[in-house]
């Protein structure tokens, strides 16, 4: 596959495969960072700090007082093309729970706006949204941050215009025809459709991350009385020591 | 043990950051100017990436509570020290011996927005591997929060010894600050690339440790590119343009994804210069080659070590700076979110 390479500073390089959110593309990333991955575990490419996939491109992070630009960019040629184990894990399927709409202040105040601009009642985005088993392609921006797809184009709407300085946390939002949930307060420009009152990350878990790449997501519209009392189990959520299984829907494959 | 009696907004634990999670959405953190963090820890006899507080407009109160501590300061900044009826003014760039029940008062940053006071025998727990504090995801720090009054650092007592300074401190460099264009210089026409490396653009209130908002010359997307990208990697240094046409600079705690294209990534030999500067300042860009980037990463670790091997027995320097004449001129005004979006 053509790829090319972007300057990202001296201490990072990313290969893009091309534009857009695509499956060729995301097996060509998948594909290198695991090419990647086991030439730095059998003593290549000296000096790589770490390795960064998103949708259609990979960043090589790198220390330039151990190694060069020229040296890791022989290093990723080396290993472009190379054949590749890849974790060939089936995702997880998850069921996550979401008060739609403006049923509380935090959650979803841009529901009837996104509604208006698509020609759609609020109540058909919700019923769309909430009928989608979205597939988990890249973590992000912030720790947990799961940019999921795919919205059907009647829901994609580019990002607001004027980003919101406070987004709070666990709103689930839209660009595009991509989804997400904020896992902590943040600023942020994707539509605010509703809320999901569970944690996205925590330290105390194996893996950290309540999601990975690969992982799929359906979701569950709740009310808020379920909404206050998932809110009330946060804390405790956070510190226990593993993720909330009882949101896996077929946890027989959780490896 | 060491009480923060004050604390400015965002001033927090940090040491050289926790790399490695990136692909998780969890930024590197760490501090905004690392040199000045190894400095201070030099000057204790520390490990160089051990784990200090960072400060930031707000200054910083810390007394030693039951034994004596060895703090060292580092940055520019002025600081007394409060006893029982006395107090001795300090300059920065050396250690200095706190009594039980003394108070060390820093001030605020007379030039930039950041200073450093590292501690002898520092014991903070690590998270994945770092002490760093990255509040937003409550990570690192002292159960992951910024410092507030009252708060406890343990360390180790300080057992005699002589205090050390550095001759000479670090020279202020005002030149432009260079970047590598990209990684989507080509989201922008010939004109508004020429005017991001020749005007001057101004750090708006916004900044943070997450970013720095600039206000300058309007940068203009290419109409067939558009203004937003597929989202790809971040990296601290990475100058982001929205819609507004108006960029961002990413810093340590920034977003490690993002929709923005970015017109260029400040080299890490001058994003530390970059990060410390305060809102209002007024920064210049320089284009350079990625060659020109690793020769300048190089020559700014052996600038720093060599000012770590000019460490010494602390004397009496006078007249080095005059920080209290700046230190009177140079309020700067507070400090809010500085926003990176996604």
């Amino acid at each position: 596959m053509s790829f090319r390479f972007l300057n990202a500073g001296d201490t990072a390089l990313t290969i893009e495969f091309g534009d857009g959110v695509e499956r060729r593309l995301l097996a060509a990333v998948s594909a290198l960072d695991a090419a990647l991955t086991q030439a730095i575990a059998s003593g290549g490419l000296r000096g790589v700090v770490e390795t960064v996939p998103t949708f259609r491109s990979l960043t090589v992070i790198y220390d330039p007082l151990l190694t060069s630009r020229a040296a890791i960019e022989a290093g990723i040629r080396a290993v472009l093309g190379a054949p590749v184990t890849l974790d060939r894990r089936r995702g997880r399927l998850w069921q996550l729970p979401v008060c739609y709409g403006d049923q509380l202040a935090a959650c979803g105040p841009d529901l009837d706006e996104l509604a208006a601009a698509c020609g759609l009642t609020p109540a058909a985005v919700v019923r769309l949204h909430a009928s989608l088993t979205c597939e988990v392609y890249m973590l992000g921006f912030l720790p947990g941050f799961p940019f999921m797809g795919d919205l059907p184009e009647v829901l994609s709407r580019p990002r607001r215009s004027e980003p919101r300085l406070r987004v709070p946390a666990g709103s689930v939002a839209t660009a595009g025809t991509l989804t997400a949930i904020y896992p902590y307060e943040s600023p942020g420009g994707w539509h605010l459709i509703g809320a999901c009152p569970l944690p996205l990350f925590s330290a105390a878990w194996p893996q950290a991350a309540l999601l990975r790449p690969g992982d799929r997501v359906c979701w569950r519209a709740i009310e808020v009385a379920e909404y206050r009392q998932l809110v009330a189990g946060m804390a405790e959520r956070w510190a226990s020591p593993g993720p909330p299984r009882e949101f896996l829907l077929d946890a027989a494959v959780d490896g | 043990m060491l009480e923060i009696v004050s604390a400015g907004a965002m001033a927090s634990i940090q040491d050289l950051g926790r790399p490695g999670l990136r692909r998780l959405g969890v930024p590197r953190a760490g501090a905004l100017q690392p040199d000045w963090l190894r400095l201070a820890n030099a000057l204790l006899g520390n490990a160089e990436d051990a784990p200090a507080i960072e400060f930031f407009a707000g200054g910083l109160s810390v007394r030693a509570l039951e034994s004596p501590l060895r703090l060292a300061l580092a940055g520019p900044f002025a600081a007394v020290v409060v006893a029982a009826g006395s107090r001795r003014r300090l300059e920065s760039w050396r250690s200095v011996t706190l009594a039980p029940g003394e108070v060390l008062r820093c001030g605020i940053p007379v030039a930039g927005r950041v200073g450093y006071v590292a501690l002898a025998g520092i014991r903070v727990a690590r998270q994945f591997g770092s002490a760093s504090t990255y509040a937003r995801a409550g990570l690192g720090g002292l159960d992951g929060k910024l410092l507030a009054p009252g708060a406890r650092i343990p360390a180790t007592a300080c057992r005699g010894g002589g205090e050390s300074g550095l001759r000479p401190p670090p020279a202020g460099d005002r030149s432009p600050i260079r970047v590598l264009l990209g990684p989507q210089d080509d989201y922008f026409d010939e004109p508004s690339i020429a005017a991001f490396l020749s005007s001057p653009y101004r750090i708006l209130p916004a900044a943070d440790r997450m970013g720095m908002r600039l206000q300058g010359a309007l940068l203009r997307h290419r109409p067939e590119r558009g203004v937003e990208i597929t989202s790809d990697a971040t990296v601290p240094g990475s100058i982001q343009v929205p819609a507004q046409g108006q960029p961002l600079v990413l810093l340590a705690d920034g977003q490690t994804a993002g929709g923005y294209p970015k017109i260029a990534t400040v080299i890490s030999a001058d994003l530390p210069r970059l990060a410390v500067m305060a809102p209002g300042e007024v920064v210049r860009f320089a284009a350079v080659s990625v060659t020109a980037a690793e020769a300048a990463a190089r020559a700014r670790e052996a600038a720093l070590r060599a000012l770590i091997d000019g460490i010494g027995p602390y004397t009496a320097l006078a007249g080095l700076v005059d920080l209290q004449a700046i230190y009177t001129a140079n309020l700067v005004s507070g400090v809010v979110d500085a926003a990176g979006d996604e």
